[in-house]
């Protein structure tokens, strides 16, 4: 019988309950008071991502007991955010539940979702992520949780800075020439777009996913954005 | 002696026949009597339907009305089954568009249904009445349309959670004008809306209507309009149940509510706003099911609801109604059979309700026919478990998920074990368990050792060996599903007790510890079984023999390795057969 104790103060691999010792709360966006998960429960694990220059190493573990494949030891499963198919929800249930959260006016004709969920592809990165928009009010908000979530992957300037210079219009079709990266999404049209051209609110009823271009792939965006680049300028 | 018996007479004798297990029984009494059997059955189940062909079927059994068909293993539900797996239902349409021209009745279970399909049977069985279609997918609504349109003798349309390309309401529209035999319909997985007044119209013409189940577009302040036209429905499944506060609205619908003397089954109730509640409590006191899993309401209106219905046998309900509302629900639903609480936020780090095992513990005593349980919470004991069981030793399906994955007994710390012993140990009946939790190799020595009419087995993130896997293939003598997911099982049980795989229907693991090599060697091992090796990280032949495999899916077959594999599986015995020749 092994020891059940040890197991788990042994396991770095389960996210920390909100509050909790030890939790990854550290130094991440403020959570607000609905209960929804703070971007750093959307990190699987705990990535200690606010230091610089994270381990390569660790980084590869994570990547190894987040691929949901065999695993020969009795290890601890992902955190249960992780898991496929846990807790055994049926998807239609999820997306009914995820209508409503459990606030006090329950009455409350709150119009859509109160999750909004979309992936995000990073051209070099290994495998994808997923964030929820509506766990940000703003564009620079999104950008500042993207940067931490794919610090670890070395893409150049799709670092904070990058995405914040981004923001920065004059700085754009520098951006654009140059070999940094772009945000863009797909809507619901299935166009892909650049990001930042609408109100906030809009772009998170629109996005359906996200992908970080290598500035040099969004040169075949370039015509129709530098035109709008020009046009803000 | 039996042939003294003229045919008509054992024809007439075997259609009261209804169990397929006495069909069979009886087809093996000598050929003459197969025979008869065979001309005579009407009803044909096929539990997987790779474990045997549609010629085969058609061949044995010429005179077919109805059949039930099931695809996929139940953990496609849950996502662990790959988009392009199978279970597709045209081959068999095709199949019996042309030997049963007088088939009424068709229904299925996670199969991928085309638009295609839906056509071909609109057009191919002049008699076509039935059609259920659970939890399948792959059809848009203008397969609904086909339906509607050509079969002019349709009783049942029943789309029960499965996934469709909404493209219109139209679909609805194409039920002709004379079209008056409907029965019942279900259409609450949809989401565009359809025509109301077709909708209207339809409901107006159809006397024999006893079933009707909305979808959520479908808003309340129309409900009225449909009750009127229906008062004979028994079963109701409202649409979104909200709107602003409107006394009119409100009257209406007690008035349109109290004109169903009949009502025993109510559903739906999306975007509840608990003020229009009790617009039902007028015939709250002759329902026996009702379905309030979307029902976003807290406990004291769940509660006030439920105390109006002393006669509910089956509840469906969200855990808003925490440990407080189960009290009330114990005291006043005396003849309660099944409950399932379905989790609000299952994706949560903390509780946002207050339910504990203490519900389940408490309706277990209080509602002493209680036989059927689903129950998502985040704590368990093994003294609550040991409880449960001791109260309700009728349990029939049993069937516990502790949020967290191996989570203990959250008052000793230790394994599950004993509790879900202790379940399996009273509860002589149990046909149905899922377990979850912090278990070791002890609960399925209990399992192994108690549960004997147990046959679906539903297992995640437990064990410790094979010794667990090998206790419940040894001893569970009446197992025919069994479903595994992360478990440290290799495949020593699964090799020693290979023969019992051919009494059970299937078996699925996946994430656990089985080798290619093993699989390789099962299939050589067992020619009737098809032992599939599911593995989206390309061909096993690329990896070591000794590397375990992502999912592995065995079940028994007349019918061969299966020809419509997608890129993804391999069949074990066939790889056997090409290396050896």
């Amino acid at each position: 019988m092994r020891s059940i104790m040890g197991d788990y103060e042994e396991t770095e691999l389960r996210l920390g309950l909100p509050g909790a010792g030890g939790g990854g709360n550290e130094g991440e966006t403020s959570r607000n008071n609905s209960g929804k998960r703070g971007f750093s429960e959307t990190v699987d694990l705990k990535l200690n991502l606010n230091s610089n220059n994270s381990d390569g190493n660790q980084v590869e573990d994570m990547k190894q007991k987040n691929l949901i494949q065999a695993s020969t030891d009795s290890a601890k499963p992902p955190s249960k955010t992780q898991v496929v198919g846990w807790p055994p929800v049926r998807s239609f249930r999820k997306n009914v539940l995820a209508v409503q959260k459990n606030t006090t006016a329950t009455d409350d004709k709150s119009g859509g979702s109160s999750t909004a969920f979309v992936k995000v592809s990073v051209d070099g990165a290994p495998y994808l992520r997923k964030v929820d928009l509506k766990m940000y009010q703003s564009y620079q908000q999104l950008y500042d949780a993207l940067s931490k979530m794919f610090s670890s992957f070395t893409i150049g300037n799709c670092g904070s800075q990058g995405l914040k210079d981004f923001m920065n219009e004059s700085k754009l079709i520098d951006l654009l020439n140059g070999s940094d990266c772009v945000p863009t999404y797909e809507d619901k049209d299935g166009d892909w777009m650049l990001v930042g051209d609408v109100p906030w609110e809009m772009f998170v009823d629109a996005c359906k996913r996200l992908r970080i271009m290598k500035g040099s792939e969004a040169i075949g965006l370039a015509p129709r954005t530098i035109e709008r680049c020009k046009n803000r300028c | 002696m039996a042939y003294s018996f003229p045919e008509e007479v054992l024809e007439y004798v075997f259609a009261f026949l209804s169990s397929d297990k006495d069909r069979n029984a009886v087809s093996l009494v000598c050929k003459s009597w197969y025979e008869i059997e065979r001309w005579c059955r009407r009803r044909i189940f096929i539990g997987n339907c790779y474990a045997v062909s549609p010629q085969i079927v058609i061949r044995r059994f010429p005179e077919v009305r109805a059949v039930k068909i099931k695809g996929k293993p139940h953990f496609a539900d849950f996502n662990l089954v790959p988009e392009g797996w199978g279970a597709y239902l045209y081959p068999w349409i095709s199949a019996m568009a042309r030997s049963y021209p007088w088939l009424e009745e068709i229904k299925l279970k996670r199969m991928v249904v085309t638009d295609e399909s839906l056509e071909l049977i609109s057009k191919s069985f002049k008699n076509f009445k039935v059609l259920v279609l659970s939890s399948c997918e792959g059809f848009t609504t203008d397969g609904l349309a086909s339906i509607a349109a050509n079969c002019r003798n349709l009783r049942e349309l029943d789309l029960r959670e499965s996934e469709v390309e909404d493209l219109s309401g139209h679909w609805l529209s194409h039920f002709p004008d004379n079209f008056t035999s409907l029965v019942s319909l279900n259409m609450s997985c949809l989401g565009s809306e359809v025509s109301f007044s077709a909708l209207e119209r339809l409901v107006s013409r159809c006397p024999n209507l006893k079933t009707l189940r909305l979808n959520r577009a479908v808003p309340v302040e129309k409900l009225p309009s449909l009750l009127r036209r229906a008062p004979q429905l028994v079963e109701f499944g409202t649409g979104a149940y909200s709107a602003e506060i409107q006394t009119d609205i409100f009257s209406n619908l007690v008035e349109a509510f109290s004109g169903c003397k009949h009502l025993k089954s109510l559903s739906g109730f999306w975007d509840v706003v608990p003020a229009y509640l009790p617009a039902m409590y007028n015939v709250c006191s002759r329902i026996t099911s009702l379905n309030l899993s979307y029902a976003t309401v807290q406990s004291p209106d769940l509660v006030e609801l439920i105390s109006q219905c002393p006669n509910l046998k089956c509840l469906w309900v969200l855990d808003y109604i925490e440990d407080a509302g189960l009290k009330a629900l114990s005291s006043y639903c005396k003849d309660l059979q099944e409950l399932r609480v379905f989790p609000s936020d299952p994706y949560g780090a903390e509780p946002n309700v207050s339910l504990t095992e203490q519900g389940l513990v408490t309706v277990s005593a209080g509602c002493p026919k209680l036989q059927s349980v689903l129950y998502f919470c985040r704590q368990m004991s093994n003294a609550a478990l040991i409880a449960i069981a001791r109260n309700r030793p009728n349990f029939i399906r049993f069937r516990l998920c502790i949020i967290e994955p191996q989570a203990p007994d959250y008052l000793t710390l230790e394994p599950l074990d004993t509790g879900f012993g202790a379940i399996v140990e009273n509860c002589k009946e149990l046909r149905r368990l899922s377990l979850s939790g912090l278990l070791t190799d002890r609960v399925f020595e209990y399992i192994g050792t108690h549960a004997k009419k147990l046959e679906m087995l539903s297992i995640a993130f437990a064990g410790d060996s094979d010794l667990g896997l090998h206790h419940v293939l040894s001893g569970c003598e009446s197992l025919r599903k069994l479903e595994i997911r992360d478990c440290p099982f290799g495949h020593k049980a699964l090799l020693a007790n290979a023969a019992k795989l051919e009494t059970m229907r299937s078996l699925w693991m996946s994430s656990c510890s089985v080798s290619y090599g093993a699989c390789k060697l099962l299939g050589q091992k067992m020619p009737r079984l098809n032992v599939e090796v599911i593995d989206e990280r390309g061909s096993p032949n690329s990896r070591p023999e000794t590397c375990p495999v992502e999912k592995l899916y065995v079940y028994r077959t007349v019918a061969g390795p299966r020809v419509d594999k997608p890129d993804f599986v391999w069949t074990m015995d066939e790889d056997a057969a090409l290396r050896l020749s």
